[in-house]
């Protein structure tokens, strides 16, 4: 899948409107993750994961920054995302089913507060964005 | 088989209630023709779905997407039996229209995130997941009848 200069102006678009609200956002995407598919708090074992928490801000901070920094090299995403490539390859080791299942709320969270930007044309570009960012995190996995 | 409890079924309802189903109806199945354009090969009887516009602006796709949302929601009403419901439809799908059941899914994505496009706060991560678990048993049971 390759990004095109128009998804990356998509991409731009959405996240610029994110810039400011990544704590918010991020918690949000995640308790909407943990809500619809409780499998993954197993990756979560021992946080707080109640609606709000400190923890899911502050984690939800960090994904969506990951994000937003991302989004400034859709060129190559790869090379931005090494060094969480490695954290996931060899610390973390999210099954990769679960990428697409938080993208989805990240898009639901984004549909939610933003509805007039994600048109139907920023999300097709966010969604292969999204994909490629899940490819770019597992691919070292083996 | 999927079991919901009758507070999700409250939740799955309710949504119903708040949301225009012909319009979301039409307004995902245009989303799924854009953001999955292989899902377009089930459509080439449509007529123009060369662009996002033309899709956007197509009528076949608007009363196609009102079509199905609209049986959806009325297999709600059929919910401790989904699979002996959708019996004729999953035949249908599976021997004369020949869909990969993934494109149900695909669907069901796009329809959560135009509801939480038009609910915003309502559409809290409980109804959220109350919803989405309905769309799971929905397509599980489209997808029972292929053999």
């Amino acid at each position: 899948m390759v990004l095109s200069a128009a998804d990356a102006t998509h991409v731009h678009t959405v996240l610029d409107h994110v810039k400011g609200h990544e704590d918010t956002y991020g918690a949000e995407a995640l308790n909407r993750t943990f809500t619809s598919h409780p499998q993954t708090k197993t990756y979560f074992h021992g946080k707080d994961l109640a609606e709000n928490s400190a923890y899911l801000h502050s984690h939800g901070k960090k994904v969506m920054s990951a994000l937003v920094n991302a989004s400034a090299h859709c060129d190559n995403i790869y090379g931005a995302l090494d060094k969480l490539s490695d954290m996931h390859a060899h610390e973390l080791m999210v099954d990769p089913a679960n990428f697409p299942i938080l993208a989805h709320n990240i898009l639901v969270t984004l549909a939610i507060h933003l509805p007039q930007v994600l048109t139907p044309a920023c999300h097709v570009s966010l969604d292969k964005f999204l994909c490629e960012v899940g490819d770019a995190l597992t691919h070292k996995y083996r | 088989m999927v079991h919901l409890s009758a507070d999700e079924c409250k939740d799955v309802s309710a949504v119903f209630s708040k949301v225009n189903v012909d319009q979301l109806g039409g307004e995902s199945l245009a989303s799924l023709l854009i953001v999955y354009p292989w899902t377009r090969r089930h459509f080439k009887t449509f007529g123009n779905l060369s662009s996002t516009d033309a899709i956007l602006h197509n009528a076949k796709v608007q009363a196609h997407g009102a079509k199905v949302l609209g049986a959806v929601r009325d297999a709600l009403k059929h919910v401790a039996n989904l699979g002996g419901h959708f019996a004729h439809l999953s035949d249908l799908h599976c021997q004369q229209l020949f869909v990969d059941p993934a494109n149900f899914k695909l669907f069901a994505g796009i329809v959560s995130i135009r509801v939480g496009q038009t609910m915003r706060q309502a559409y809290t991560p409980h109804v959220q997941a109350s919803f989405e678990k309905f769309l799971d048993a929905v397509t599980d049971a489209l997808a029972k009848g292929y053999h």
